[in-house]
């Protein structure tokens, strides 16, 4: 690997650890494509994305804990239901062709660049920040 | 922008806390947790995600959240949904550590740095940004 892919990659990690920290996504929704360019298949960049996840949400929770927003009793449900999900999750995603998955995947990030785009450009007072 | 105030550990939005937990709603709250849980698993896991995006919007649509403990708490949920997946993707050989340690620790820097920027500002001219980098990211995946 070159310095400068080294380079690109150190970036792209940082950047998807702003959006978790900014927006509470965990920041696979930029791994994922980030590792695909280090040269990953779909399958393998989204088992490893998992992976990533784990320091930037244990940073993420300790700032958040530190402002006293998480809740910690329906995270553990939230949690510990997941689980369930995630066992049907990696049968589907291993049972379906990689570029299937890949184009689904793209569907997906578009879906969130449009979600991203709405919160940011809709009228202010609906919530409280 | 002033901060908020502190907010009590008995404010009406800490859904599940004591007051909640003796009441019959308590069991609808966690029924809806539990569903939100187990779709976001599933997508967690086909997406290599942690499903913050199918999360934070639930927890506020239908668990009653405001928009930041929505966003905290489904963090939180995300450690274990993430945790899980890893294990059950290193069974069938999927994993790679030292990739995943090239872009996870960089971005536990950057979430320290989000999380004290989205006390501070409204991030929308950056939530724009990232939305215009998303595209791009989906029309190199829809094309390639």
């Amino acid at each position: 690997m070159s310095p400068g892919t080294i380079a690109a990659a150190l970036a792209l990690g940082f950047a998807a650890g702003l959006l978790a920290g900014l927006f509470g996504v965990g920041g696979g929704i930029l791994f994922v494509p980030t590792l695909l360019g280090l040269g990953l298949g779909q399958l393998d960049a989204e088992a490893t994305s998992l992976l990533a996840i784990l320091p930037t949400v244990a940073a993420g929770v300790w700032r958040q804990s530190g402002y006293g927003h998480v809740r910690w009793r329906p995270a553990l449900w939230l949690g510990l239901a997941s689980i369930a999900g995630v066992q049907l999750g990696v049968v589907i995603a291993t049972s379906l062709p990689e570029h299937v998955l890949r184009r689904l995947f793209g569907v997906l990030v578009l879906g969130v660049a449009v979600q991203l785009a709405w919160r940011a450009l809709r009228p202010r007072a609906a919530l409280p920040r | 922008m002033g901060r908020p105030p502190p907010r009590s550990r008995f404010a009406p939005d800490r859904l599940v806390g004591a007051r909640l937990r003796r009441s019959p709603a308590y069991d609808t709250a966690v029924l809806r947790l539990v569903l939100i849980g187990l779709v976001a698993g599933l997508f967690s896991a086909l997406f290599g995600v942690g499903g913050g995006i199918l999360i934070v919007p639930l927890l506020i649509l239908a668990a009653g959240f405001l928009e930041r403990p929505a966003t905290a708490t489904s963090l939180a949920a995300i450690g274990i949904t993430a945790l899980a997946g890893t294990i059950t993707y290193a069974f069938h050989g999927h994993v790679d550590v030292g990739y995943a340690a090239l872009v996870g620790l960089p971005a536990a820097a950057g979430a320290v740095a989000g999380s004290t920027l989205q006390q501070r500002i409204h991030a929308r001219v950056l939530s724009l940004g990232f939305a215009a980098l998303l595209v791009g990211v989906a029309v190199w995946l829809l094309a390639g």
